[in-house]
């Protein structure tokens, strides 16, 4: 086999040194930071998914060392591939600010907003995305679309209202399920996702649409209304498991596990798919071998709670004197 | 009587039967192209022709099909587009209604070229008496032996379907029109790659209007060099014109491309001016998607130049005094029209049409329709009409197709030349439901170009 061909990337000034057909967002990646373009729609553990939120769009002000030539438009990052050469602009470029921050409003246009009575608030992805690049306010004067909430299958409700049509839950029942019974009906800003006749989807892997969902348009019906995100604690576990990884985060309250999902990186894509098994029915302790406190990104509101940052605290951490002196209280900290 | 390339025959009684055409000089091009031409030599006709794309683009269709990827072992296909759908172009019912063989017998030399061996017209699903019409000469070319197994003792084999579309507009975007056309919704697929690399199941494939199809008969039978004497400067040989509004004659007209719009307007070979005695306001002048111009910038170049029916001239002056050849969708509006209303029913028509797989269509469009009905009912604001421009401005160019850019050129537009109106909408709600705003200053001559400084 040939030895993999690199090629030279230029995204907002960091050079960076990619695998031929990588995407722009990936290299961005792999850069990490403040100049990753955020992506709504693409995921990338689903082949073909992408291009569609067109949150990543970026500008390419130099196509590639053969030819130089700007691109026209601004393009869908996740979808673009990498040419020899390539300047990219993602945060220099106020053209791209400016698109996205047009996009997060079209996004927002028909979206609830009820964040407060949402089970995904605090892990969303959406709310991110207008938190950095959103308008206080909306210019928006008309009614919302509204939904009726519909159930698919027992543990999976579906809040059509909240979607933002990113497919995400389409190409994993696509990919990851055998067969797929869900997808998008009628068209334009009526589209829906929605099962043919109200069927149930009824499938071992079919709780992953929970994971890729952005939004809180499909929810955990086994986790709804239990608590918000933040006052739980993501711990790190796994079990045996015939059917996937059993690789998990369980998210406990006090000593109850409150819900099981996928380990979820920076990106909010988990790093491998889990079984309805794992995820819906196991939530005893005892079902599950601890690994330890899952690391949460201290931007995240999730990390508000975390016991890890402050109990203990970072002196007594440092301290052996101070942590023999607190033992009694350090245990009661760390047994959960 | 100018030349007619497309329509020379259309008045022949019976003219849509096989053995009519046939006689009228019918399937000479086919003959003339399977004996005596190989493929390379039909596109380098088609190359010299100019013939550039009649559905909207302008893409000269030569170029496009030597873009065609040759890979060993896998299928090539054409595919015709004749989703005609765009508000105010009729152009491709009337010919496939009138002249079914022209367009197969185009398809069958564009087929040859190509070497596709399986070709589709993708018709849109209203248009169900023309499918019927179609099915019904691509019987009869077969049994003429033009069609099928062993084309006249040539060799070549090509089997032509017709297959009607479920009747989206969004389907007329060549990949979208692959995806239905494979029985998947019609959503477009992100490009790269394009079609001519991997279009219609991962094979290479050329979509192409009805339009362009049938003028590669023309070309084949006379020759690309004859076809391209028609015409004025990169706008070579005939289009057909989908002339409707308040026109004294309005109906389809073969025009050839550098007649002046003022003379296609007004004179009695074409469409003999405006209805009722009325004046020209505004004309949109490709069908829905382009930009409309006030009749004085129509009929007008910003430098008081005389606008022709061409692609360039049409163009002149790009966004801010221009507007596109686009398919050929001429609509006239006379001074009794309100441009808002208008624009509402673009918009409309743009928000039922969205096929919703990107965020700023799917939203902007619903968005835009919902202020512009506001506007035309006596209840907008002032501050609608800049938020009208952003929107449109949010939409434009972040799309994955261009449906998003077809959706805010018109209103973008309408406000660029006519925002006097959508002020007095808002500033006289009540008179604005009584009676329209009139032509106003909308037809009045261009002031002067400043002369240039010497010196």
């Amino acid at each position: 086999m040939p030895e993999e061909q690199l090629v030279k990337v230029n995204i907002d000034g960091i050079p960076v040194e990619v695998a031929a057909g990588t995407t722009i967002l990936n290299a961005a990646r792999q850069i990490g930071g403040d100049i990753v373009p955020p992506a709504m729609c693409y995921y990338s553990k689903l082949s073909g998914s992408g291009g569609k939120c067109r949150t990543c769009l970026v500008k390419v002000s130099k196509g590639s060392e053969k030819d130089p030539r700007p691109m026209p438009k601004l393009v869908a990052s996740c979808r673009t591939t990498v040419m020899d050469g390539m300047e990219v602009q993602n945060i220099t470029s106020a053209e791209v600010i400016e698109a996205r921050k047009g996009i997060v409003e079209m996004l927002l246009l028909n979206h609830p907003l009820d964040c407060p009575i949402c089970d995904q608030a605090g892990e969303c992805s959406l709310q991110d995305l207008g938190y950095e690049h959103g308008a206080a306010k909306t210019r928006y004067e008309f009614e919302r679309r509204q939904f009726e909430r519909i159930d698919i299958g027992d543990k999976i409700q579906l809040h059509m209202t909240r979607c933002i049509l990113c497919y995400r839950c389409v190409f994993v029942a696509d990919q990851i399920t055998d067969h797929r019974i869900h997808g998008i009906l009628n068209r334009g800003d009526h589209s829906e996702i929605s099962t043919y006749i109200h069927q149930a989807v009824d499938n071992d892997f079919s709780g992953n649409v929970i994971d890729v969902c952005p939004v809180g348009a499909l929810t955990d019906k086994t986790f709804r209304f239990k608590n918000r995100v933040w006052f739980t604690k993501p711990v790190e576990a796994h079990r045996d498991c015939d059917k996937c990884c059993g690789k998990v985060t369980l998210w406990y309250k006090g000593e109850d596990v409150l819900r099981v999902t996928g380990r979820k990186d920076v990106y909010g894509e988990v790093e491998e798919f889990i079984c309805n098994t794992c995820r819906f029915d196991q939530k005893k302790t005892v079902d599950w071998i601890i690994e330890g406190p899952r690391k949460v990104a201290n931007t995240s509101v999730i990390s508000s709670n975390h016991y890890d940052s402050l109990k203990p605290l970072p002196v007594i951490k440092k301290n052996l004197a101070l942590q023999e002196a607190n033992k009694e209280q350090l245990e009661r900290y760390t047994r959960l | 009587m100018r030349r007619k390339v497309l329509l020379e025959h259309i008045n022949v009684p019976d003219i849509n039967k096989f053995d009519v055409y046939r006689s009228k000089g019918g399937y000479a091009a086919v003959e003339k192209a399977l004996k005596t031409l190989t493929p390379e030599e039909i596109v380098e006709e088609v190359k010299k022709s100019g013939l550039r794309g009649r559905g909207g683009a302008g893409f000269p269709t030569g170029m496009k099909w030597s873009f065609l990827a040759k890979p060993e072992g896998v299928p090539r296909y054409l595919v015709c587009n004749a989703d005609e759908s765009e508000p105010g172009t009729f152009k491709d019912r009337f010919l496939m209604t009138k002249l079914p063989h022209l367009l197969i017998e185009g398809m069958i030399i564009g087929s040859f070229a190509l070497g596709a061996k399986v070709s589709y017209i993708y018709v849109r699903g209203e248009m169900m008496p023309q499918i019927r019409i179609l099915e019904k000469a691509i019987a009869e070319a077969k049994n003429a032996g033009f069609l099928g197994k062993n084309i006249l003792g040539t060799g070549y084999d090509l089997e032509l379907y017709v297959q009607p579309g479920g009747g989206a507009y969004i389907c007329g975007e060549e990949t979208a029109l692959i995806e239905s056309l494979e029985g998947k919704r019609g959503n477009p697929r992100i490009k790269p790659p394009f079609p001519a690399i991997a279009g219609l199941w991962g094979c290479p494939t050329v979509v192409n209007n009805v339009e362009s199809i049938a003028a590669v008969v023309p070309i084949i039978r006379d020759g690309g060099e004859e076809y391209a004497k028609i015409g004025i400067g990169r706008s070579t040989g005939t289009k057909l014109i989908s002339a409707s509004g308040n026109l004294v004659k309005p109906g389809i007209y073969e025009i050839e491309l550098g007649v002046p719009v003022e003379e296609f307007i007004y004179s009695d070979e074409y469409c003999g001016g405006i209805a009722n005695g009325k004046r020209l306001k505004a004309v949109v002048a490709g069908g829905s998607s382009v930009p409309i111009l006030p009749a004085n910038l129509i009929t007008k170049t910003i430098n008081q130049e005389a606008r022709l029916m061409s692609y360039e001239s049409l163009s002149d002056g790009g966004f801010a005094t221009g507007s596109m050849m686009g398919s050929g969708g001429f609509i006239a509006f006379d001074e009794d029209q309100c441009i808002v209303r208008n624009t509402w029913n673009f918009s409309r028509f743009y928000h039922h049409e969205s096929c919703g797989q990107c965020s700023p269509c799917r939203e902007g469009t619903g968005w835009m329709e919902k202020v512009l009905h506001r506007l035309e009912y006596g209840h907008g604001k002032l501050s609608d009409i800049d938020l009208l421009v952003d929107v449109s401005k949010k939409i434009e160019g972040n799309t994955i197709c261009p449906l998003g850019d077809a959706a805010a050129w018109p209103v973008a537009s309408a406000i660029r030349h006519f925002r006097d109106e959508f002020e007095w909408h808002v500033k006289e709600p009540r008179t604005c439901l009584e009676r329209n705003y009139g032509l106003a200053h909308y037809a009045d001559p261009l002031p002067k170009p400043e002369p240039a400084l010497v010196g």
